[in-house]
């Protein structure tokens, strides 16, 4: 096992479109590295460009080069019309497993997917995040060294959700290098290093303690909007951001968590832009 | 239960045949408040957002919309914002807006900023996070008294889903009541009140500190944490990882003691508070 893998000083162009100017991202054996950000952000392109799908513009790309990785694309990429059983062992014949060890691997995956009871279901009759373990198993068949998952947990339910991450935990606690997208920041907090991409650019990168601590300024609690200063709401109160750090009456002192550390550095560079 | 709540479900229950979906449940959103219906798949949620917006009758119990059964009537005082977003995609920003306002008789809607620089796009060619904003508008265009909102702001980045929120918060503040469902942290925390469904019932309900109500989870550390986390996995335990440090919701400390002890693995454990999420899978494997 060897590694770290990643991509730097990575961009990427479709035709005259710009997805990704400059990113660096590294993955790291037995762990789990995520790239979070909104829709259209550059995180499918960084993904591809790991996965090797897509052509990198500019910058260099590290993966294990003499075994396939396991990728799962958005949408999770099971074929609707095979049962669990031929999906598994279509993508068990493609990495070139043995019928032993495709056996063994597809039973074991199987019953840590909690699928045996559905393998001979059709992949389409399965709902979201039957679907999702699917495609997880089928990447992990022949125990990949780099796991590449593009918003596994989109669109699933919380149940679902938790098992998808402790088959995700299992991978990376076997050694595996796992990048993972997603949408959702709590989900990013459990990450051990995280990217979070704001349209192809990278915002902020390091351990999720290390990018709250270089939350600049001070981030505030109010009950009122504050005036003269950015403010966003968190429930029935507020969030806002002193630049300076100066304080502001009525409004105390707060730990950022990655939520507010995105909101803050999207207001960073909007007011950037504008002045 | 008091008489002006806008939307009512009491003892509201519906079957499929031998399954029944929606089990006694009680609901209620008032004028100003944002509630969160909180569920996983197969929870019984879609199946009451049918029975409150009229798409479905209740097999028993009862079901009001501004103090009357759901109609067409009600339907042209509720704003509905599924999650597939309603737009027709072949059609522009502008002939979007004509159609629902139509539809729902209305003369003043008109499309502000950003979205009036699209009003000539087709909808498909929209990136998501205008789209969300655009379906926004449409469900918001007739003034509702009563939002249903599902998933309202999934899939778009933070400084934008605060900005969606801002919207949802302020129609609130201007007297509508606002039902949201969802089951993403970042949505429930922006809600008032939160009504936990599980297997067709409601499993919890209250502020979100309330739900979690003293719900702990066992956190380990270890240099070991591989073989920490396979034991404890093998174990069949709800563990999950958080950096380098493991986490099992609903577990006994001394229980998870034992096992890694019995797997010769050294870790520091503790107790702390679950977090939101953690609370509704523990609510959620109970009901179950």
């Amino acid at each position: 096992m060897s590694g770290p893998w990643g991509v730097r000083g990575l961009s990427v162009r479709y035709g005259g479109r710009t997805a990704l100017v400059d990113v660096s991202f590294e993955v790291a054996p037995r762990s789990v590295a995520a790239v979070v950000g909104g829709d259209g952000a550059g995180k499918t392109s960084l993904l591809r460009a790991l996965a090797g799908t897509v052509q990198p513009t500019a910058g260099t790309v590290s993966r294990p080069d003499d075994r396939p990785i396991g990728y799962v694309s958005a949408g999770s990429g099971v074929w609707e019309d095979l049962t669990a059983d031929e999906n598994l062992d279509f993508a068990g014949r493609a990495y070139g497993l043995g019928a032993g060890r495709l056996r063994s691997r597809k039973a074991a995956l199987l019953e840590r997917t909690e699928l045996a009871a559905a393998h001979d279901r059709l992949a389409g009759q399965l709902s979201g995040g039957m679907r999702q373990k699917l495609a997880l198993a089928m990447a992990l068949l022949h125990e990949p060294e780099l796991l590449v998952l593009d918003e596994p947990t989109t669109g699933v339910d919380p149940v679902s959700r938790v098992e998808l991450w402790r088959l995700v935990a299992g991978a990376a606690a076997g050694g595996a290098a796992v990048a993972l997208a997603t949408t959702y920041l709590d989900e990013a907090e459990r990450a051990a290093t995280v990217l979070v991409l704001d349209q192809g650019r990278a915002l902020l990168t390091g351990t999720p303690d290390e990018v709250l601590a270089a939350v600049p300024g001070r981030v505030l609690e109010a009950p009122a909007r504050p005036g003269g200063i950015p403010a966003w709401r968190r429930g029935a109160r507020w969030r806002a951001w002193s630049p300076d750090g100066s304080p502001l009456p009525g409004a105390t002192e707060v730990a950022p968590d990655l939520e507010d550390a995105v909101v803050v550095a999207q207001l960073a560079r909007e007011l950037g832009r504008a002045a | 239960m008091s008489g002006d709540a806008l939307a009512v479900a009491a003892g509201a229950t519906r079957r499929f045949g031998e399954l029944l979906a929606v089990d006694h449940v009680d609901l209620e959103v008032d004028a100003g408040e944002v509630v969160g219906l909180i569920g996983a798949n197969g929870s019984g949620k879609t199946t009451l957002i049918r029975l409150l917006l009229g798409l479905l009758p209740p097999t028993a119990g009862r079901v009001r919309l501004f103090g009357e059964p759901p109609s067409r009537r009600t339907r042209a005082r509720l704003g509905y914002l599924p999650q597939s977003l309603g737009l027709y995609e072949d059609l522009t920003v502008a002939e979007n807006l004509a159609f629902s306002t139509a539809a729902f008789g209305v003369h003043d809607a008109a499309l502000e900023g950003d979205l009036a620089a699209v009003r000539g796009v087709l909808v498909r060619d929209l990136p998501l996070g205008l789209r969300r904003r655009v379906a926004f508008a449409l469900a918001l265009g007739h003034h509702p008294a009563l939002l249903v909102l599902d998933e309202p702001t999934s899939g778009v980045d933070p400084l934008q889903r605060a900005r969606l929120w801002d919207t949802i918060r302020a129609s609130a503040e201007g007297g509508a009541g606002v039902l949201v469902t969802t089951h993403h942290m970042s949505e429930a925390e922006q809600c008032d009140r939160l009504v936990v469904l599980a297997s067709g019932r409601v499993a919890a309900e209250g502020t979100m500190d309330q739900v979690v109500d003293g719900t702990r989870a066992v956190e380990v550390r270890s240099g070991r944490w591989e073989e920490a986390f396979t034991a404890l996995d093998a174990a069949g335990l709800p563990v999950s990882l958080v950096g380098r440090t493991l986490r099992v919701p609903g577990a006994d400390p001394g229980a998870v003691g034992g096992l890694l002890a019995d797997a010769g693995v050294d870790a520091d454990l503790d107790e702390v508070p679950a977090s939101f999420e953690e609370a509704f899978v523990v609510l959620a494997r109970r009901a179950a």
